[in-house]
This record gives structure tokens, sequence and C-alpha cells, in this order.
């Protein structure tokens, strides 16, 4: 017979998880909840009492074009910087993999950009990227105009996409290089001495055995695009030229916080965890069965 | 570990106890927040200090939270815990909200109160009136303004035969083009994002006459509308500026660029700028060594009369939820900044100037507007008190989310510049889209009545 230790009241199991759901509670639930109230109603900013106006707030969001440009481009910066930070990251871990010259440096340096903060990083490449100071001035000094992100919103698309990639490419190659260095050594080296090239090793071998993680960067990356990206739009674009860089977290952000909208803000940020909500189901549910993790 | 950790916070408090001297005790302590950050932000601690010095039962202690925009968030969040300071400074952004809270002690109450009398005509009319009800009372006390000013450059001005600024836009626009034909690259140097075009809606409107909002621009009530977009001389002001910035004669400047539009200015880039008579010190102090420059007021556009420019900048309010003596420090500390002397040291350490006649009247008779450094910032008193005393024309804007409004004019105004929209169909769409935003801020309060 088999021997199991097993709690015999459920008060002591509950003890247990009492003080992480009262965490989860204060800092997730109730904001939350808190949020979705303000979402049906018009808050009064200092606190003067609000008004129950049911799905006004949404219908108002959802009826006007400038929104749904806002979601658009959120999609779109989404897309893009996951598909950048992945991209590179994976890049860079395989070669690290590889034990070049070097590696041991590049484990431990590559993940000192995701400890910087937003805004230090905005400021930065803020100044990298001005098209009349910054060091990417001499692109404009060979060809003329080429290069503005003050004038030209797909440039300063481009430029917060760039920014926020690289505080991410850091992320994800240390998740990315644990897990290529995972795998069994030996499968490497029999592919190799049955001739293969590098090349068909890391499409034959080693991809298919990360795809448990290649999925769940995938799922951390798209979330905190959506989340993550305020304070680089804030200091960088502050969503312009003309809205170029209006993403939809930086709405919320402007919307609630300097203009004291906490209602329309609630509202967005409901519409906003909604649409992550959607995408990951969606994820979940289309990517994941590609996905083998044994 | 833990103990470790335990004993380094049982010293830090041990510190904490025994580094405040027991005299300290029986002071009213109140704090005060505001919004200025680096210079001024020092300048304001300076004031504080004076203060404390100056008596032994109060002391105040400053704060600064970095901006205006996180000092005021941080106040609602600290009301809202019942935390809130005694005394908060509000910029003409959020002044509409916290008047509609009722989360205040009214200025003019609390110093009737506290047994001071004071002399509220002795305030600008253009700045007291930016800040007072529609019934002419003051909830606030206006601490730093400011209004917008043109500066130029004068030795680039010498270069096209000239000895003094535009006095309207057309004799601007002839300035500019010749400033170009003599090899300036950038003989206007602005900004339009949503800090910035304050000095070009809003100051426009306000020096010539011209509302920007009906009901008096919402003094007379949260149903007024945005009406600039249908002033056919904004409309060709807008018009002329973009002809101007299509011709590289008015030229775009910000931090995006690289370089803002004060600082190609004080470098000697920019030949002409409108900002704030704050700014007048900084430029003083970064201005490009041996460059003449000068200051005057907003220009008019064609024959229209000069009426008063609005004040900007930020007021103080006292809120509720303190002690008797709490307020008894706040009126004292009110009663302190209202000194002659401290108007004169407060207008020579920032650009910012006097608030009260008597204050004027005090750096005049010390000779301040006559020295060097300082010459030219009677024109923003000037510029605040243009209208004639019986003018009806209101001194400010009472405006629900003003910040997003502006955003809403910024987003026009780079449509118009930036991606070759249409001047009319961009200010109309921006003024729409203000509107809703004002409908919502006026659902908000709905059981609120306006004073």
């Amino acid at each position: 017979m088999e021997k199991r230790v097993t709690f015999s009241s459920t008060i002591t199991g509950l003890l247990f998880v009492v003080p992480m759901l009262l965490l989860i509670f204060v800092f997730f639930y109730w904001p939350s909840a808190q949020a979705l109230y303000w979402a049906f109603t018009l808050e009064q900013p200092w606190g003067g009492g609000n008004r129950w106006v049911g799905f006004d707030n949404f219908s108002q969001l959802l009826s006007d074009p400038v929104y749904w440009g806002a979601i658009g481009r959120s999609m779109m910066f989404g897309l893009s910087s996951t598909a950048i930070a992945m991209g590179l990251a994976l890049i860079l871990a395989l070669l690290t993999d590889r034990e070049l010259r070097g590696h041991k440096i590049y484990r431990s340096v590559f993940i000192w950009p995701y400890a910087i903060a937003a805004p230090a990083l905005g400021l930065a490449f803020r100044f990298i990227l001005a098209p009349e100071a910054g060091l990417l001035s001499i692109i404009n000094q060979v060809w003329p105009g080429l290069w503005n992100p003050a004038l030209d919103g797909k440039d300063a698309m481009i430029a917060v996409i760039v920014a926020f990639s690289w505080k991410y490419i850091g992320y994800n190659f240390i998740f990315f290089l644990s897990a290529l260095q995972g795998i069994p050594r030996s499968l490497t080296e029999a592919a190799a001495m049955d001739g293969s090239g590098p090349m068909r090793r890391i499409l034959d071998i080693q991809l298919p055995l990360v795809t448990p993680t290649l999925f769940f960067l995938l799922v951390i990356n798209i979330t905190e695009s959506f989340q993550d990206s305020f304070g680089i739009v804030d200091i960088m674009t502050q969503g312009g030229p003309a809205r170029a860089t209006e993403l939809m977290v930086y709405k919320i952000y402007f919307d609630g916080f300097k203009g004291l909208d906490y209602s329309g803000a609630a509202a967005q940020s409901i519409i906003l965890m909604l649409l992550v909500i959607i995408l990951t189901i969606f994820q979940f549910r289309f990517i994941e069965r590609r996905v083998h993790y044994k | 570990m833990q103990a470790k950790l335990l004993g380094a916070l049982g010293a830090l408090l041990a510190t904490a106890f025994l580094a405040g001297p027991a005299s300290a005790a029986d002071k009213t302590k109140i704090d005060f927040w505001f919004g200025n950050s680096g210079d001024i932000a020092k300048r304001v601690q300076e004031q504080c200090d004076r203060f404390n010095q100056s008596q032994a039962e109060y002391e105040v202690i400053c704060t600064s939270q970095g901006t205006y925009d996180a000092s005021l968030q941080n106040t609602i969040a600290a009301f809202r815990a019942n935390k809130q300071p005694t005394i908060a400074q509000v910029s003409d952004a959020g002044t509409l909200d916290i008047m509609l809270s009722g989360a205040y002690y009214p200025a003019n109450k609390l110093m009737k109160d506290m047994g001071y009398d004071v002399d509220w005509k002795d305030y600008f009319s253009g700045i007291s009136g930016y800040y007072a009800t529609s019934k002419g009372e003051m909830y606030s006390f206006p601490f730093n303004s400011s209004t917008a000013l043109l500066y130029w450059n004068k030795d680039a001005f010498a270069k096209i035969g000239k000895d003094h600024a535009p006095t309207t836009w057309q004799e601007a626009g002839e300035d500019l083009k010749k400033l170009k034909d003599a090899g300036y690259a950038c003989p206007l140097g602005f900004d339009i994002s949503n800090n910035e075009v304050w000095q070009f809606v809003e100051q426009f409107e306000a020096v010539n006459g011209e509302a920007m909002a009906t009901k008096r621009n919402g003094f007379e009530g949260l149903d007024a509308e945005l009406i600039y977009n249908k002033n056919p001389l904004l409309v060709s002001y807008i018009k002329d500026l973009k002809t101007w910035y299509d011709a590289k004669l008015a030229v775009i400047k910000n931090k995006a660029v690289g370089q803002t539009f004060i600082e190609a200015f004080a470098a000697g880039d920019c030949q002409m700028i409108l900002t704030s008579v704050g700014d007048h010190g900084n430029i003083g102090r970064t201005a490009k060594p041996g460059m003449n420059w000068s200051v005057s007021m907003l220009p008019t556009y064609a024959d229209a009369k000069r009426h008063s420019s609005f004040v900007g900048g930020a007021s103080l309010w006292v809120l509720k939820g303190h002690s008797e003596p709490e307020y008894k420090a706040a009126a004292a500390f009110f009663n302190f900044i209202a000194k002659p002397e401290e108007a004169l040291t407060w207008s020579t350490v920032t650009g910012y100037i006097p608030v009260r006649n008597s204050g004027f009247e005090y750096l005049k008779s010390q000779g301040f507007y006559d020295k060097a450094p300082y010459t030219g910032r009677e024109l923003a008193i000037q510029s605040l008190t243009a209208s004639p005393a019986d003018d009806t024309a209101p001194k400010g804007m009472r405006l629900g989310g003003l910040l997003q409004v502006r955003t809403e004019i910024a987003n026009g105004l780079q449509a118009i510049f930036i991606n070759n929209a249409d001047v009319q169909a961009s200010l109309d769409s921006a003024a729409d889209r203000g509107n809703q935003i004002l409908r919502r801020f006026q659902q908000t309060y709905k059981n609120v009545q306006l004073p």
C-alpha cells in the first residue's frame, strides 16, 4: 500500500494559503474591482462622489475612431516588438550556446537592460535617436531628412519599438539560453557525428526542444508590450507626433493620471485587460498545440 | 540575516529620533507640497527656510513632488487616504477640479478666520481674475505667476536693420523673411506639444481679446463650449504659421529633435521664441556669452486692440481636515510670503513676477527693473494689465480637463504642421473633441455648483 501524507483538516490547508491569498487580494483583486466599479461610473478625482452611468464610458470609447487607432497601434507595437525582442534574443542565445569566445560575459551582461527603468531607458534612446543632436544625426548628414522621429510618425513608432525591444532582448536571452543548455549534449553531438551542420541541428533539434520556452516568452512578451510601454512613450514621444505613438496603455496613463479622468482610464484598463486575455486565450488554443513539453 | 536587518532598522529609527532637536517638538509643523523641480524647487525651499527662521512658533516642511501633475496626483491620493498636506500647489490645469471638490479651506475665509486683513484688491486684476470665482472671491493664493513674452535676438535684428521687436504678427512675418534672407536658419523656434500650445492659442486669444469658449471662457458655467476654432483671426494666424513653417521661417524645436526652442534661443540658433517670463532667468544664465537679447509683449494680430494676456503658473490651496493651529501656521506662512521684501527676493532668484501691486511698486522703488539681468520683466506686468480697467473680457479660462483639451489642440496643430491636414478642419475637430471632454467633465460634476 502506498503511504501518503495528507492533511486531515481543510483548515490547516487554508491557513497556509491565506497569506498568499491576502497578498493577491490587496494587490490584484481589490484594485481590479475598484477599476471595474469606476469604469461604470463617473468618478470625481478628489473623491466628492460618483454617478452610475452604466456602459456609457465603454460606448463612448468604442465609438471613437481615435481610440480604435490606439488599439491598432498597440497591436502593431506588440507584434513587432515581440518579434524583434524574441528573434534577436534567440539568435544571441544560439550563438552563446555554441560557446563562442566571451560567452560567459554575454551571459551576465545581456540581462542588464531589463533592470533599467523605463524613463531612464527612454531618456537614453531619446538622445541616441534625436535627429539633430543625437548619435543617429549622422544619418541625416548623409541623407538629409531621412530620420526624424520628432516630425515623422513612422520614425517615432520605430524609435519606441527599438527602445522597448532592447529592454526585453536581455530578458528573453536568459530564458532561451537556459532552455538551450537544458538540451542534452549527446543529442546535438550525435547529430553532428551524423553529418548535420549547425543550421540543420538548430532547426531539427534545438528549436523543437525549446518550444515550451518559446511559447512562454511569446505570452509574456505580448502581455508586457501592452502594459509596460507607457514610460518609454511618455519620455520619448508623449504619444506624438500627431498621435502616431499613442498606445492604449499610454492613453490610460495620460487620461487617468494627468487628465484626472479616473473613470475613462478605468474603462480603458478593462478593455485592455480583455484584449490581453483574448490574445492569451488565442495563443493557448492555437499555438500551444504545437508545443511539445516532453 | 533577519537579526541584522532588524538591528539596522532599529539603528535607523534611533538616529531619526535623536536627530530631531528637542525644541522642534513644540512647534506646529505643516506640510507644503509643490510641483516645481530643479532650480525653482531650491528657491521655494529657501523661502520656506526664511519663514521658519523668521519666527519660532511654526515650521513649514516643503516637499517637491517633481512636476505639477505628480504633485496634484500625490495630493489627491493623500487626500483620499486622509493624509493630505496643509498647503498644496495646484497649477492652472487642475484649478477647476479642486475648486469643485470642496476639499479646501477657501483662502479668503482662512485669512479672515485667522485674524489677517488681506487687501485682495492689491493683487493684479489679471492674476486674481484667473484664480477668483465668478463672484470675484479668492479661494487660493496666486504663488508663482508668469505670462508669455516674445524673446528676440537683438544682434540678429540689428542685421536686418531693426532695433525693436515686432508688435503685430504681420510685422513678425516680414521680420522672419528678412532674418531668413540674412542667413539665419531658424528665425522662429517653436514647439506644438501639449505643454507648449498655450502661448499660440490661449494667449493669442487673450491678447487679441477673443474668447476661447462660451460662458466667459467657462467662468459662468460648466456647459461652456470651445469656440476658438470659429475665430477668423486665429484661423488665419495658424495658416500664417503654417506658411512660415513650410518656408522654414519657423522651425520646430523640442526634446525629440534634440534641442528645445528655449535652448535654441539661448544658444543663438533661433532668433525669436514665445515662452514664459519664468524662463527669463534661465535664458539669462545660459545665453551664449556676448549675445544681446530682449523681450517684448506678444504681438497682436493685424489691427486688433491689445488686451491683457493670461497668467500662467500655479496657486496655493489650503486643504480641509487639519487642526486650528495648523491653519494658523498656514495663514502665517501666506502672510510672510506676501511681504514686498519676499516678492523682491522671489522675483530676483526666479523669473516669476510679483503678484501684488505693492510688491511691484517695491521692486520698482528698489530699482530692480533697471538692473541689466532683470530689465524687461516689467513687460510681463504690462502685458497682464494691458486691458483698460472696464474691460469685460474674461481674465482666464475655467475649463474642465484643461490638460486634455490642450492635448487635443496640440494633436490638431501637429496634424496641420506635420501631416499637412486642412487648417480649419483640424481646428474644428480638435474643438469638437475638446467639447466632448468638457461634456464628460460636466457630467462628472453634475451635482456641484460652479462657485
